[in-house]
């Protein structure tokens, strides 16, 4: 099945700790490298590079459990990615739920009590350090981007930055989908646009199209693209009232 | 201030030193600085920022968080008081508006449009490094004196001390992890904002004033209130009835 991210999505185990599986020779299918995809992938090949890191992997998930690949910059890395899914737990899973990054610079004794499962499994793989980052705008929680290194050590503020400035393009790539990724240079703004108005029109439109905020935030976006308006015009729009995205006029009448 | 027992005073900078708890909430915490410091200065509006791993300057919590306010705020990413004093580690005392639109041209006359009159900023600092600063807005003119710029300062190194005490305590990355949190959390108020001005047809004012309020009546963080206001509004039994 296909989410609405056009990844392919499976459902997550029910929470047990499964079997340790060292059975790394099943290859995973990576989706072709076009469009949102190959995005995705060079998103993930390019902070891997930026951050000295052996592998950048990035995962779509959702709050009751379902999870999807969705990049990584090799084939080793998206198994690497998998490894939580398979335990049910791990840095990545926790920055998800948590709404914050869990960033593990050396993974010792504390990070085995927190994962006693994942820990040694990704471990056996090569990786001392994980970064996980959640791909989130405010409540609307798409998935999580992670970064691995083999050897400890902290990101530097530099690297902080650079890692997160990754999360914040991978969100604006999940939401606006495979039209606008191919060359980039739609003039829309990033989804990250720092003004309260934009946030508050995203709670405004999720009541009124009774939907999910992650679609909210999608359809505000797609409204702005096919009107060809500036998103911040269309988000003052939105909280002044002129705007309402459940009448099908652009100018509000019904 | 200066009528401010120091009973209440002793008190108020208890509870700011209190960080090192088991569910420590930067929000909340900076929540109740910016009520306690604008309580002291009768009048005043109070607001913090702390910078991201990038060193720009984002808004976390204020006294007054009505809009035209939170658009003052945000606007001193660019220039104001609150910049000055993260970027140089001094506080900024008595600065009067109507003569600071060189200084800080987008944010003095914004300011001034308002109603202010004065501004200060206070850096929020322990040792060289400072982690953002706490803004300090009154409608009179140099209504801050020298004991009370103390105290305040005072007030703004005891959080200092708290926020950074988690990173030399627990693990470097803890306050980077709070700090990327909180930062989520504001975002999610603002979505709550929205979504419950829509549900309950009021403006986004009011809809704060409503969250805030049953935030408190029920003892619940406001980062939570807000979260269930976007995921789960129908849980928030009686939210209409503040």
């Amino acid at each position: 099945m296909r989410s609405r991210f056009g990844v392919v999505v499976s459902r997550m185990d029910d929470g047990r700790a499964a079997e340790p599986d060292h059975d790394f020779a099943r290859p995973v299918s990576l989706p072709p490298p076009d469009g949102l995809a190959g995005l995705l992938h060079q998103l993930c090949t390019d902070t891997a590079q930026a951050l000295s890191a052996c592998g950048v992997g990035m995962s779509v998930m959702t709050a009751d459990g379902v999870h999807g690949f969705a990049a990584a910059s090799d084939p080793a890395t998206a198994r690497i990615e998998e490894l939580q899914f398979t335990f049910g737990e791990g840095p990545c899973i926790d920055a998800f739920a948590y709404s914050r990054p869990v960033l593990m610079p050396n993974l010792d004794a504390s990070a085995a009590n927190r994962w006693p499962v994942y820990t040694p499994a990704v471990t056996d793989a090569g990786v001392r350090a994980v970064f996980a980052f959640p791909l989130q705008v405010g409540a609307a929680r798409l998935g999580v981007l992670d970064v691995f290194r083999d050897r400890p050590g902290s990101l530097s503020r530099a690297e902080l930055g650079q890692a997160l400035a990754s999360a914040e393009r991978a969100v604006t790539a999940l939401l606006d989908g495979q039209e606008r990724t191919i060359d980039g240079t739609d003039g829309l703004d990033g989804a990250f646009d720092r003004s309260a108005a934009l946030f508050q029109a995203q709670g405004m439109v999720m009541v009124q199209l009774g939907v999910s905020l992650a679609e909210a935030l999608v359809r505000i976006r797609a409204h702005a693209y096919a009107t060809g308006r500036p998103l911040h015009i269309v988000t003052a729009d939105i909280v002044s009232r002129r705007l309402r995205l459940d009448q099908h006029s652009a100018d509000g009448s019904s | 201030m200066s009528t401010v027992s120091a009973e209440r005073l002793a008190r108020i900078f208890v509870e700011v030193a209190d960080t090192m708890v088991d569910e420590f909430d930067l929000i909340e915490f900076l929540q109740m600085l910016a009520d306690r410091t604008a309580g002291l200065l009768d009048g005043s509006t109070v607001g913090l920022m702390l910078a991201d791993p990038k060193g720009r300057l984002r808004f976390m919590a204020a006294s007054d968080e009505t809009t035209g306010l939170l658009e003052l705020f945000q606007s001193q990413g660019s220039d104001g008081p609150c910049l000055d004093a993260f970027r140089t580690g001094e506080p900024v005392v008595n600065a009067d508006l109507r003569i600071a639109t060189s200084r800080w041209p987008r944010f003095a006359p914004v300011a001034a449009s308002i109603g202010f009159r004065s501004v200060h900023a206070f850096p929020l600092r322990l040792r060289q490094e400072v982690i953002g600063s706490m803004g300090v807005f009154g409608t009179e003119t140099g209504d801050i004196g020298g004991t009370d710029v103390q105290i305040v300062q005072a007030l703004a190194d005891v959080a200092a001390i708290g926020l950074l005490q988690h990173r030399t305590i627990s693990r470097s990355e803890a306050l980077t992890e709070q700090l990327q949190g909180a930062l989520n959390s504001r975002i999610v108020i603002e979505q709550a904002k929205g979504a419950v001005a829509q549900a309950h047809d009021i403006t986004i004012d009011a809809a704060f004033t409503r969250l805030r309020a049953y935030a408190r009546s029920n003892n619940r963080r406001l980062s939570d209130v807000a979260h269930l206001a976007v995921t789960d509004l129908g849980s928030l039994q009686g939210l209409a009835g503040f």
